[in-house]
């Protein structure tokens, strides 16, 4: 058995296997739900069920490919998870810098951000209740605080993973500590805080759901969650598979926004890496 | 890519009048981990403005906190270094300011990825304001074009051939005018082919400016290659264990490495530094 | 470090001369940098909580003479004039530990915490029991990984909470839909971890063994399996914060399971429900401290775990 050969293979998967492997995941959906009628199955929204529900014009719940509300919800959360990622990037990345860079600095905030931290965002649901006494805003607060401590953690790791011999050489050339830090460390920590990123809009939405279970008017974990209380099973599902697309959406333009500003990392690559 | 030319003017000790050199009984002890290491034992070297001085030595023997050292990126623990009578570390000084008078040429490359090779060159004059953008720009081209790099100004370093790299490397060194060249094994991660083009390209740039040299390697036929003076250090902790000047005349060519005088240098060297290496082995000491 | 004193006596140099005291002034130099690490730290929370106190304790300062300025000026905001907005609606730090100092003594409160170790635990151990293996089979059979990594990174963006209705629907009981939903949220991370651990073994490692005559299963566990450790720590770690996040929100959500007594019955998020709806806000913050803590623990202890599995990893 050729293991390493396999492994480098790794990178493209034949088609049709990709083909069985959706065939069998929603072939065991409908067989286990709707023919055999399994007993912890059968309570279950069938696959059947679901897609006529999405795609009906009248739909028995409510919502489909083809309402109003449909839409409106996805609007409402996407735009929450949009304000909550651009405050947490917009103050997490200069505090993730600072972190990264000066020692001092470090020394005076990052004790108060690890205690922070590990407090679930969930956790905070009540406080934000009871400080933003508007729910969108308490929704909002407890998305950006997720996004916030995965964007700042990325970025401070990124700036101190910077090859040391970068900021070195520009000192050596006579650059002075500000200009090091926006020529050297902010291109340098680029890359991480782009993963970061990536990671940090896939929290968020993890923690929007969560906050419009508990705390939200409209938006898709909202729908789930009122889905579930009146009893209109297959809405559940069509919200799920909702959130999934657009979670997917969401991390691949930050992505791909990641890969335009980045230019030379993708010359880079095509010409096969350097070193 | 030219020979050089007998009638070039012949660089050397003798034309230059600054970047000299004094390290005077310097130790530097590293206290990580509470365990102190001692990187340098007492070191003295004098280097004479213009020179090119090569240190030789075993992996990890603490030839490269020498040069930090020298640049401003450690600190000493005791003694001195002084850069043409001025003191750049010493007593009440511990750590030298790292600047442009003394620019050192990385390793494993110092070029930042992330701007076109131009942009690279051009920032050390940028960043220190003297210049206007279009002046600054001109002199990048002009010493690129006399390196032999034209054509790729717009590309990035991850780009280019790996010694294309460090001759661009050495250009956006040269550019600041430094007194000094720091060269932390540039050539290490070359083959041998590329390697013998580079140090022609490296002689032909040192004629053109006055700088002092100041490079670190492992290979003793380079540094024979090279250098005006040959500095063989131990193995850890570092001191010079033996000097050597090169007598043979600069400008010096490929067809050096197959004179008499060569092998006879190599011969003299080859035993003192083969030493120290088999000490390093025996220590089983880690690359630095 | 050993070899190197070992070079300096072999070359016969000695230490005690050179470093004379040097040694002396320096030990104490380090030591005194890490006290100001140290101190920074500790000022900094001290400031923080300061803040915390002050603007907490406003609803009952703002009510002095003196502040009749802030009373005015909170209104022309648009603000309640009651306290000062968003930090005078919580409780003081002060609050907060005598709250706490309370509940030390209260066992329920102790059972609390041990229903939502045991609820992270389970859904924790399923993912790594489940998702150790399938992330190595996806990695070493490209058969398995082309019919299976499709479905599963379809099902990945969906948000294991969203689940939690499906769960509770499809699970006889509260505790396996919250176990369930646990392990969704671990397995994913703990899954691509793996896949990317195991991808990045340098190719001359099966080059190497084979050239040495080793079989496929010798490699997969002399090679693979060492191999992809760091990634499976790194997994594990960052999985275990993920399933106290899930725990936490699940066990608000579906309401923790048997209340037994007073609010602190199913769980700590139960606990935190319960104080909220209750109208105890500082019981609100101790639960709070008590979950960081409770997840800053295990993640520490798997770190540590982690180090001691991977002691062939220490670098210079």
């Amino acid at each position: 058995m050729r293991l390493h050969w396999l492994l480098l293979q790794l990178k493209s998967p034949r088609p049709y296997l990709m083909m069985v492997g959706f065939i069998m995941f929603f072939g065991m959906w409908y067989l286990t739900v709707e023919v055999w009628q399994l007993p912890r199955f059968r309570e279950m929204p069938g696959i059947t069920k679901v897609f006529q529900e999405w795609t009906s014009p009248n739909p028995v719940f409510g919502l489909s490919l083809y309402t109003e509300e449909y839409y409106k919800h996805i609007w409402v959360s996407t735009w929450r998870v949009i304000q909550a990622f651009f405050l947490a990037t917009l103050i997490g990345v200069p505090i993730g810098l600072f972190l990264g860079w000066s020692p001092r600095f470090r020394q005076y905030i990052f004790p108060i951000f690890e205690m922070l931290r590990p407090i679930p965002v969930l956790a905070w649901v009540p406080l934000a209740i009871v400080m933003f006494i508007a729910t969108e805003s308490s929704v909002i607060f407890l998305t950006f605080l997720a996004s916030f401590f995965a964007t700042t953690l990325n970025t401070m790791l990124g700036a101190e993973s910077i090859d040391e011999s970068f900021p070195r050489a520009a000192y050596c050339l006579g650059a002075n500590k500000r200009q090091v830090f926006w020529h050297v460390i902010v291109p340098g920590a680029m890359p991480y805080i782009f993963t970061g990123l990536q990671i940090s809009i896939g929290v968020a939405w993890f923690s929007l759901v969560a906050a419009e279970i508990v705390a939200g008017q409209f938006g898709l974990g909202y729908v789930i969650n009122t889905s579930y209380t009146m009893v209109s099973y297959p809405t559940i599902v069509i919200g799920m598979i909702t959130l999934g697309i657009v979670g997917y959406t969401t991390s691949a333009l930050v992505r791909i926004l990641g890969e335009r500003l980045m230019q030379w990392r993708e010359r880079e690559r095509a010409i096969g890496g350097s070193r | 890519m030219s020979t050089v030319a007998a009638q070039r003017v012949v660089g050397g000790p003798q034309n230059a009048s600054r970047g000299a050199i004094r390290i005077e009984d310097v130790v530097k002890i590293y206290d990580s981990d509470g365990s102190a290491v001692m990187a340098v034992d007492h070191c003295s070297i004098d280097i004479k403005a213009g020179e090119i001085c090569m240190i030789v030595g075993p992996s990890g023997c603490g030839k490269t906190t020498l040069l930090n050292a020298i640049a401003g990126f450690h600190d000493i623990t005791s003694g001195r270094i002084l850069l043409d009578d001025e003191v750049l570390c010493g007593p009440g000084k511990p750590k030298a300011e790292p600047g442009p008078d003394r620019v050192v040429v990385f390793q494993n490359g110092g070029l930042f990825p992330w701007k076109t090779n131009l942009e690279n060159v051009t920032f050390g004059l940028l960043m220190q304001g003297k210049m206007s953008k279009a002046s600054v720009t001109e002199k990048a081209l002009s010493m690129m074009a006399d390196a032999g790099l034209t054509g790729v100004e717009q590309n990035y370093p991850g780009e280019v051939s790996s010694g294309m790299r460090r001759r661009i490397e050495i250009v956006r060194a040269l550019m600041t005018d430094p007194k000094v060249l720091l060269l932390d094994e540039p050539y290490r991660a070359l083959d041998s082919l590329t390697k013998s083009v580079m140090h022609e390209a490296l002689l032909e740039i040192y004629y053109k400016n006055k700088v002092t040299i100041f490079f670190i390697t492992h290979d003793l036929e380079e540094a024979i290659f090279l250098g005006h003076r040959v500095a063989v250090m131990t193995s850890r902790p570092c001191r010079p264990k033996k000097f050597l000047d090169i007598d043979i005349p600069h400008p010096r060519d490929y067809s050096v490495l197959t004179s008499k005088r060569f092998r006879e240098l190599l011969e003299e060297t080859g035993e003192a530094v083969h030493e120290e290496a088999l000490k390093a082995f025996a220590t089983g000491e880690k690359e630095g | 470090m050993v070899t190197s004193q070992k070079a300096m006596s072999d070359l016969g140099f000695g230490i005690g001369a050179s470093r004379e005291n040097k040694g002396l002034k320096m030990r104490s130099r380090r030591r005194n940098i890490l006290g100001m690490a140290f101190g920074r730290g500790i000022a900094a929370i001290f400031l923080f909580l300061m803040i915390w106190e002050i603007g907490a304790q406003s609803k009952v300062w703002i009510k002095w003479e003196t502040f009749e300025w802030l009373r005015n000026l909170l209104p022309a905001l648009g603000l309640k004039p009651n306290y000062l907005p968003w930090i005078g609606a919580v409780p003081a730090p002060t609050e907060v530990v005598a709250a706490w100092a309370q509940l030390l003594g209260n066992l329920s409160y102790w059972k609390s915490w041990y229903l939502s170790f045991l609820r992270v635990m389970a859904g924790f151990l399923a993912a790594m029991i489940i998702g150790i293996p399938f992330g190595l089979l996806l990695a070493v059979n490209r058969i398995a990984y082309g019919i299976n990594f499709p479905v599963f990174e379809m099902l990945r963006p969906i948000p294991p909470l969203a689940w939690v209705p499906a769960a509770i629907i499809f699970w006889p009981t509260q505790e396996l839909s919250i176990a369930f939903v646990t392990f969704l949220g671990a397995f994913y991370t703990i899954v691509i971890n793996v896949l990317g651990g195991a991808r990045s073994i340098d190719v001359r490692f099966f080059q190497a063994a084979r050239s040495m005559g080793s079989n496929s299963w010798d490699i997969f566990w002399r090679i693979i399996l060492p191999g992809t450790m760091p990634s499976i720590v790194v997994g594990a770690v960052v999985g275990m914060g993920i399933a106290w996040e899930v725990v936490v929100a699940a066990e608000m959500i579906s309401g923790g399971g048997s209340a037994i007594g007073d609010s602190a019955g199913g769980g700590l998020g139960f606990f935190i429900w319960n104080s909220y709806t209750g109208g105890s806000y500082e019981r609100v913050v101790v639960g709070m401290i008590s979950i960081g803590i409770a997840g800053y623990i295990s993640s520490e202890l798997l770190r540590a775990l982690g180090a001691r599995l991977m002691s062939w990893r220490r670098t210079r």
